[in-house]
């Protein structure tokens, strides 16, 4: 009853928000939000230049996100300016960039709007199989450098001193954000990819009590939200990305709701 | 204590940030089994010194030669978002692998056993800070760094705690580096006291840094409550000068 290409999307809706929950859980304790944002934003460039170029598109996006990542980290260090004013100078400067060259590559046809908030109908068995190979990497990763970087995000002095090496674990840390992204932004789009890592996440929180649980609720909610965000964007024949995007606000707003009726949830 | 393993020693170290020295020319030294402290006023780079023990700060004038296996770290101030559930027993375990029943033991230790599974945002700020070093001595250092390990814990228990922290220093022969204000302590515990303002005013045992001229005119300048505290310990020595280390 289910096309292809439903089956192919929803494939590799499950798979990125598998590796958007803990993620996001990150991303939300280390009050990263507009960090990611300036990602993904730049994440358009990228997709400018895989079509210049054709190269893949997300080998493009994750080496101009990682790029513009280790530019802020190494900016954030040397210029006085405040940190989420040179997250807005290089989020809109980079999608200024990206916008002005689709310009120029008019020869080209572009899905203006697909890039932007994702489209389901171009999800290729390739781009599956990036999804899922690509996730699983970011995971291995993100497994293995957990406790060094859950250990920074709690306090970085602490890990510091007693040596996690926050420092390392944070540069680790920004890549796998860069390539989650980059994994991403076909389904979900540049603008809204920050949605799926914030908001399961932001649901997971107030229905746990300790990381752990977080970590696996985020995960469920992304799920779910791919699950009813698709449907309903097929019924309903909207975008993909803002679709899932509100499946996850719904959830959230009843993630609240639970929360106030059962009190705190503090053991 | 000289048959005692070195375990961290700086030699004229220095920290430069925002165009000006935030400590100069700090040589020191801390051994297995000994209590050093560090007092002075506030601003006068405490906390930057144990940091630069700790490794958190590089420096940028002299060396820090670390010989410690195992450090663990009680910071002055921490702040966990509230985004982050933790419950105390999870916030244990951030930077090594206990087992429950270390964990439990440690926590006994300092009083707060009960709060095992208590968020650790709903605990007050004398809890918090007794799971700080609760998780600090779990972790069984050759290198404990307390910086203010007793804030806005309550008397009878900052005492506990100060004699908790002397105990620790025999059972585990670690070294102890303790930022602390209260003179009782430091007079009474301490091996090696060192008296900072930017620099090394002085250092030397209790007794003999208490009668230092840098040491009074360090103190002695201000007139608040708590440093009429410190002159009341000076007026109780009544010998000539100790050894100046700068």
């Amino acid at each position: 009853m289910f096309d292809d290409f439903f089956i192919r999307a929803l494939i590799a809706g499950i798979g990125i928000a598998i590796v958007t929950g803990p993620l996001g859980c990150l991303v939300i304790w280390r009050r990263l939000s507009y960090f990611g944002d300036t990602l993904s934003h730049s994440a358009l460039l990228g997709v400018t230049l895989a079509y210049a170029f054709s190269i893949n598109i997300s080998l493009s996006v994750f080496i101009i996100s990682g790029t513009v990542a280790l530019l802020l980290l190494s900016l954030q260090k040397r210029t006085k300016l405040a940190g989420d004013s040179l997250l807005g100078l290089l989020a809109h400067s980079t999608l200024a960039i990206g916008l002005v060259l689709i310009g120029f590559l008019s020869s080209i046809r572009f899905d203006l709007m697909g890039l932007l908030f994702g489209d389901i109908l171009a999800v290729t068995v390739e781009d599956i199989f990036i999804v899922w190979f690509g996730g699983l990497i970011i995971l291995g990763i993100l497994f293995y450098i957990w406790k060094s970087i859950f250990a920074a995000t709690v306090n970085y002095d602490l890990a510091a001193a007693e040596g996690m090496k926050p420092d390392l674990s944070n540069f680790i840390f920004t890549l796998l954000l860069a390539g989650v992204i980059a994994i991403s932004i076909k389904m979900i789009g540049a603008l809204l990819i920050t949605g799926l890592l914030l908001i399961p996440a932001a649901t997971a929180r107030s229905l746990s009590s300790n990381p752990r649980q977080m970590v696996i609720l985020s995960i469920l909610v992304g799920i779910i939200s791919v699950i009813l965000g698709l449907f309903s964007s097929l019924e309903l024949n909207t975008a993909s990305g803002p679709s899932i995007i509100v499946a996850a606000l719904v959830l959230f707003i009843l993630s609240l709701i639970s929360f106030k009726r059962s009190g705190a949830l503090q053991k | 204590m000289d048959q005692n393993k070195l375990l961290v020693k700086l030699e004229n170290a220095g920290v430069y940030r925002s165009s000006k020295w935030l400590v100069r020319g700090i040589s020191l030294e801390i051994n297995q089994g000994q209590i050093v402290t560090l007092i002075g006023p506030n601003g006068s780079g405490k906390t930057t010194t144990a940091k630069m023990i700790l490794n958190i700060l590089n420096t940028d004038e002299g060396l820090v030669k670390g010989n410690a296996n195992k450090m663990a770290y009680v910071p002055q101030k921490i702040n966990i978002d509230w985004t982050m559930p933790l419950r105390v027993i999870d916030f244990m375990k951030i930077t090594s692998s206990l087992n429950n029943t270390q964990i439990t033991e440690s926590l006994v230790m300092t009083g707060v056993d009960k709060l095992l599974y208590n968020q650790i945002h709903s605990l007050s700020g004398g809890e918090f800070q007794r799971v700080l070093i609760a998780r600090a001595i779990a972790k069984k250092p050759d290198l404990l760094v307390l910086d203010e390990p007793v804030q806005g814990v309550d008397f009878n228990g900052e005492i506990a705690l100060y004699n908790l922290i002397k105990e620790i220093s025999v059972n585990l022969n670690c070294g102890i580096l303790l930022i602390s204000h209260d003179m009782h302590f430091v007079m009474s515990t301490t091996d090696h006291v060192i008296c900072l303002n930017g620099h090394i005013c002085c250092s030397g045992s209790p007794s003999n840094v208490v009668k230092n001229p840098e040491y009074i005119k360090l103190f002695g300048e201000h007139n608040s409550e708590t440093l009429s505290y410190y002159q009341h310990q000076h007026d109780h020595s009544h010998n000539h000068d100790g050894s100046i280390s700068k």
